[in-house]
């Protein structure tokens, strides 16, 4: 195989592990946006609480992927009691409340891990087993521990496909964000139904913090960069579809991936290689923003609207 | 009578302009949070050994730290050394790491006739034409430790390259310095974001771009992140990996452990230099903190020499500035880097040295001095600075 096809082949792969992640947090974000009409600003604080779990427990229990799980759990409860505690409260309230009191729920939540956790990063190592290339093509090797991830992305992927188009759970979720009135109206326990949500919801947050520990870092704020890149998955996806959500992330993961390299490349072919290294950068960077404009601009609604 | 009561009252007036002040308030303004919190963190227990080992004072005069954590923002940054500067009134600031901070802090502190003391960031802006009065960079110009790895891979016949730093001025002045002294192929210069943690993309498109040789400029928590990443994509086994001693200091051998045994990097300073202030600094830091000091902690260290000297030739009178401002330049300490020398632009002059990362018999992986790189260098800005 050339160097080009490579570099192309090992960008897809990059942009696929990538994407895969951000669909774990955008699939939890876009169920509760779309069936409780709430915008939850503390979603990426449950990720950071996962990855700060797992950062704890992989060393206490001495086993990464038992300590993952229990990660993924104990987050799952700590979201659901953040719903029936606070949440739950706010899903009558507009928009605007919405924000001011997740957002002072997401500053609550980071000064409780620099209280409890201290400000300086945690370090989560990747399994022994795992933290060296394996060979996929002659001379070409690739991250063992990108591909977990892409394997675990794409298990969970396919399992909440499955939960949510082939169960009954799914068809009251469905029917919850396509119409939440005519729902109610049909008898759905809602409340009991939302608080499921959101512990699902919570517990893909912490598996993806867990997940990406050994690749970024375990820190206080860790979660706001990449809830940003969540809310324009879920506005490239439509809002409250799990195929948009895993469409939208895809997308994202590979668009921001291929720029990052492509863009600074083809600019120096164009231009001087100083003004090229100047707006390379600096153009990759929004170019999944351009991506979302592009999206509002053709379709308002998302690629793969929930809602008629 | 009149006569001599005026004269009384100059010579008072003469007194009370520069006395000798009782407290010096020092602002520590740095990232103390964060992955790359490990700078800071050795900057100041480096700049606190020596403040121990003097019992609290600096130049006899006891001081108060006052510390304030910019987070890597250069908008906190400018918020706490306003608060600095305005509320707490301190007489120095210094402990800024990143030149993105350092850019944003400075002016406030010039215009308040503010003594800043960097014991990290050199950026060029302050280097050449804009060169200040009121700015010390004891630590390097910023291109310095690269120009002396842009001198070690030429040396070692290294034909084609690439070049990694972040996307911030200190990243730009690195590659720049890096170019300065090395005339082989450069094939390609990546600039990632600053504070990125993953690297993948920037991992494919050197796998792709073969180069013999890769250098990365990547302090604290990108320097550890991309180096695991470039081993587990086994890019390790195909090209030589350089970097500068921030790439390749304790804190990252720390994170990283055995694969950056056999990574040749540049530093002014090494743990293993021989002369007596290095021996002292080396011992010291290590009993009072148990660990090995970076090239940050001896630049925190020297730091504070620095004030210590300056402040005890002005006899503590700190509100004469401009005397103060000739001590300060005079650098009256024994550096734990050897000879140092400040240049006409307040940077210093002095030497860089290699540096190769090993595994010792018994176990510890650290730096082993190899030798001198560039021997009493400054910068390549100096003649443009017209302060004298």
């Amino acid at each position: 195989m050339s160097t080009d096809a490579i570099l192309v082949f090992e960008q897809c792969l990059n942009g696929l592990q990538f994407g895969l992640m951000l669909f774990l947090l955008a699939a939890g974000l876009t169920l509760v946006f779309g069936i409780m009409d709430m915008i939850n600003l503390a979603h990426g604080s449950l990720y950071m609480i996962g990855a700060y779990l797992a950062a704890t427990l992989v060393p206490a229990t001495g086993s990464f992927w038992l300590g993952v799980g229990l990660a993924a759990g104990g987050t799952a409860v700590i979201g659901m009691l953040l719903e029936v505690s606070v949440l739950r409260t706010l899903y009558q309230r507009d928009h605007l409340s919405q924000v001011l009191a997740t957002f002072a729920l997401l500053l609550i939540a980071n000064e409780l891990v620099r209280i409890i956790f201290g400000d300086q990063a945690l370090l989560l190592n990747a399994p022994d087993s795992l933290s060296g290339p394996i060979e996929l093509l002659p001379g070409f090797t690739y991250p063992a521990y990108r591909l977990v991830i892409i394997a675990v992305g794409l298990v969970v992927a396919i399992a909440l496909y499955a939960l949510v188009a082939h169960t009954r759970v799914g068809m009251l979720v469905r029917a919850g964000a396509s119409n939440r009135e005519m729902a109610l109206a049909m008898g759905v326990n809602v409340k009991r139904l939302f608080t499921a949500v959101f512990g699902v919801g919570a517990a893909l947050c912490a598996l993806a913090g867990a997940m990406l520990g050994p690749l970024l870092a375990v820190q206080v704020g860790m979660g706001e960069s990449i809830l940003i890149l969540a809310f324009v998955v879920i506005v490239i996806g439509g809002i409250g579809s799990i195929r948009g959500a895993l469409l939208g992330a895809l997308l994202v993961g590979i668009v921001d991936t291929a720029g990052r390299t492509l863009l600074p490349m083809s600019l120096r072919a164009l231009m001087p290689p100083a003004i090229a290294s100047n707006l390379g950068p600096a153009l990759a960077s929004i170019l999944i923003y351009v991506l979302m404009v592009a999206v509002l601009f053709w379709r308002p609604q998302g690629l793969f609207p929930a809602r008629g | 009578m009149v006569r001599a009561f005026a004269a009384v009252l100059a010579f008072t007036a003469l007194i009370g302009q520069a006395q000798a002040v009782d407290k010096i308030k020092i602002g520590f303004l740095s990232t103390l949070s964060g992955p790359s919190a490990a700078i800071a963190i050795d900057i100041r227990d480096g700049f606190n050994t020596f403040v121990q080992l003097n019992g609290g004072k600096l130049g006899g005069i006891p001081i108060e730290m006052i510390y304030g954590d910019d987070q890597q923002n250069p908008d906190t940054g400018k918020q706490l050394a306003e608060k600095l500067l305005k509320r707490d009134r301190v007489d120095f600031i210094t402990g800024i790491v990143f030149s993105n901070v350092m850019m944003a802090v400075a002016p406030s502190v010039f215009e308040s006739q503010t003594f800043l003391i960097s014991a990290n960031s050199g950026p060029t802006a302050f280097a050449g034409e804009g060169c200040s009065p009121w700015f010390f960079g004891v630590s390097w110009q910023n291109d310095g430790v690269h120009e002396a790895a842009g001198k070690y891979v030429n040396d070692k016949g290294f034909k084609n390259v690439v070049l990694v730093a972040p996307n911030y001025p200190a990243g730009k002045d690195a590659l720049t310095g890096f170019k300065r002294f090395y005339k082989g192929n450069v094939i390609e210069e990546i600039y990632p974001k600053l504070a990125q943690l993953d690297f993948s993309a920037e991992i494919a498109q050197i796998r792709a771009a073969k180069p013999d040789a890769l250098y990365i400029f990547l302090p604290g928590g990108m320097g550890v992140n991309f180096i695991k990443q470039y081993v587990a994509a086994g890019l390790n086994k195909q090209m030589v990996l350089v970097g500068p001693g921030f790439s390749a200091d304790e804190d990252l051998i720390k994170a990283v452990g055995e694969p950056m045994v056999g990574m040749f990097n540049t530093s002014q300073w090494a743990h293993d230099l021989d002369n007596a202030a290095n021996k002292r600094f080396v011992a010291e830091f290590q009993k009072q903190y148990q660990r090995l000091p970076t090239l940050y902690a001896s630049q925190g260290y020297d730091a504070a020499q620095l004030l210590d000297s300056a402040i005890r030739d002005v006899k503590g009178k700190i509100e004469d500035k401009d005397a103060l401002r000739k001590t300060l330049q005079a650098a009256n300490f024994k550096s734990v880097r050897g000879d140092f020398k400040f240049n006409v632009n307040h940077f210093p002059i002095q030497s860089y040295y290699l540096r190769e990362v090993v595994k010792e018999p018994a176990g510890r992986i650290t730096n082993k001095l190899i030798g001198p790189v560039l021997v009493a260098q400054g910068d390549a800005y100096a003649s443009a600075c017209k302060m004298k």
